[in-house]
């Protein structure tokens, strides 16, 4: 199929990713080529065939419920852009009012 | 004697009986890193001061008569995997600057084995690409021929190996990222089995399809890299409980009786006529060894392209959500928050946007069951051709890629030829099975072409072996780059 610009604006919207107007019009036109060549797989029959969403099969890993050590706070805040009294620092993501 | 030309086997044993130190060794793969890497840019970080720490310590261990599986063999790493203290890019400007608070599982096996981690190699940005190309840092190229690419995205781990810039070299394989680079840069590079290796610590790309693998200059090098790292990891629930058998005993050149399946749907239109007549030539050389050649079909083998470039990309999607600039590395500020994830995301380069964005598309509503949904009911197909062959063969042999290596540039803008690179590998990233690529022969340009071998899940020790027994025959490995110029 064919994807429209607005297709890829909302698309990009879902990947929170910004792009510029250029990018836009150059993914438009490279992910419907890849979408049509995609669309060979319509050729299949697939009735009755189990989707493989799993390399290896395995279900319910499980480990002992023992606490372990863990890294210490400074080094997993280490890497962070903006730090504060052991927590990372993002903008308000909440209304003025409160209201929410 | 030239050090740097030592393979790892061989320096191994040297180390043991006290004839070279692990220093020596150390200093002449950072001085020939010094002359050569302007040139190839195969390390994106050098680790210099580590590894002589690590190689210092190597000997006195060794003057101790202590003998760890890689003490003090100097190997190189692909800047995907997590090293502590030691910055760790995926080849990506978002994540420029992150160093990592821990060690991968993988990083810690090698540690524990004694080897000298000599630094970063460069990778397509997320390990998404086929030519190393995508690196948002440097362009790598091809110790055979500067102008071409040493194949992706583990293409700094292969060029550095093949031009004797480490004695081995891990790298990872989602579609074929460490067979496609071993084969253009004329060395052995080994995809394990899914769940053989710890993914722990290794930066996500695709989670069902990703894992690590090794290069060396021989197989036997290959095998000791994997040896050292293979084994159960609690810390990856994915990785396999399964007892590791002894790979390197198992190179015993003996292939008598070996069943080689050749199928038809891997000889097709496109490929290179040379690529083909090496790799026929290789299957004929392992059936004179005694293997039995067998004609074999793998049906589905054409639609291997279109399923992984859905359900990679739409795994990608997923694990790729996490870079929003809050816990770690840069952060664009924006109006709000949205705003700045949005203006952060954008330093994401342009393949790796690209599979977000067809990622994120096969997942949306609505468009769920006709794209990711079908993918995944045909990777069940492409499956079953698998587990359907090795009902009748041991090894499936075929071209590695369609082509040698290709130029600088040549494929930059169309990304499904680029894709097309990967199409006799992904399968076995698909199905679950593993797979090596092995040098077979040269093309008249003198770029090098390499066989795939394919074993069925856990079946590692049977491709190793029969590569190792083509390769002690056709000795192809002998045959070392020239570089210093470009």
């Amino acid at each position: 199929m064919s994807l429209t610009l607005a297709d890829v604006e909302k698309i990009a919207n879902l990947a929170r990713l910004e792009l510029t107007e250029a990018e836009k019009k150059q993914y438009l036109e490279q992910l419907s080529a890849i979408l049509h060549y995609a669309e060979r797989l319509n050729e299949l029959d697939l009735t009755d065939i189990p989707p493989t969403s799993h390399a290896i099969a395995q279900q319910n890993i499980m480990r002992p419920d023992v606490a372990e050590p863990s890294l210490p706070m400074e080094d997993l805040l280490h890497n962070a852009p903006q730090q504060k009294e052991n927590q990372f620092v993002v903008q308000a993501v909440l209304d003025d009012g409160g209201s929410a | 004697m030239d050090i740097s030309k030592l393979s790892l086997v061989e320096l191994r044993a040297m180390l043991r009986r006290g004839e070279i130190s692990s220093v020596a060794a150390t200093e002449a793969m950072l001085d020939r890193i010094v002359d050569v890497d302007n040139d190839l840019q195969s390390y994106l970080t050098l680790t210099d001061e580590l590894a002589l720490e690590q190689a210092q310590a190597a000997d006195t261990r060794l003057a101790n008569g202590d003998s760890t599986p890689l003490l003090g063999v100097p190997v190189a790493v692909k800047d995907i995997i997590c090293t502590e203290g030691v910055p760790t890019t995926a080849g990506s400007k978002i994540l420029e600057g992150f160093v990592p608070p821990y060690d991968a599982f993988v990083v810690q096996k090698l540690k524990a084995a004694g080897a000298v981690i000599l630094g970063k190699t460069n990778t397509d940005e997320f390990a998404m690409g086929s030519s190393t190309e995508n690196s948002a840092y440097v362009t790598t190229r091809n110790p055979w021929d500067h102008e071409r690419v040493p194949g992706g995205s583990s293409g700094g781990s292969a060029a550095a190996v093949a031009a004797g810039l480490a004695y081995a070299a891990l790298g990872t394989d989602t579609g074929g990222s460490v067979r496609q680079p071993a084969s253009f840069c004329g060395i052995a590079g080994l995809r394990p089995t899914y769940g053989r290796i710890s993914r722990w610590g290794v930066i996500a790309f695709a989670s069902t399809l990703d894992q690590v693998g090794t290069f060396g200059r021989t197989v036997a090098d290959t095998t000791a890299l994997f040896q050292a790292i293979a084994g159960h990891d609690p810390n990856d629930s994915t990785s396999l409980n399964v007892p590791v058998p002894n790979f390197e005993a198992a190179l015993t050149g003996d292939i008598k009786g070996l069943r080689v399946g050749v199928p038809k749907e891997y000889f097709i239109e496109g490929i290179d006529a040379e690529v083909e007549t090496a790799v026929r030539r290789a299957i004929a050389k392992l059936e004179e060894l005694g293997a039995e050649i067998v004609e074999i079909s793998l049906p589905h083998t054409s639609y291997a392209l279109p399923v992984y470039y859905l359900i990679a990309p739409a795994e990608a999607s997923a694990n790729l959500a996490r870079y929003d600039g809050i816990r770690f590395g840069p952060r664009v500020t924006g109006s709000d928050m949205i705003d700045s994830v949005k203006k952060t995301r954008a330093l994401f380069g342009p393949e790796v946007k690209r599979r977000i964005m067809l990622g994120t598309y096969a997942l949306s509503a609505g468009y769920y069951d006709e794209y990711y949904g079908r993918a995944l009911k045909v990777r069940t197909l492409l499956k079953q051709d698998f587990l359907n062959a090795f009902e009748k063969v041991d090894v499936i042999a075929t071209p590695t890629s369609p082509t040698t290596a290709f130029k600088i540039g040549e494929n930059v803008d169309d990304p499904l030829a680029m894709y097309l690179q990967d199409i006799f590998t992904l399968s076995v990233n698909l199905s679950a099975s593993c797979g090596l690529s092995v040098p077979c022969g040269f093309d008249s340009k003198g770029l090098p072409i390499g066989l795939q071998l394919i074993g069925n899940a856990l079946q590692e020790a049977t491709i190793l072996n029969a590569a190792y027994a083509y390769e002690q025959f056709a000795s192809w490995h002998k045959q070392l780059p020239v570089h210093g110029k470009l």
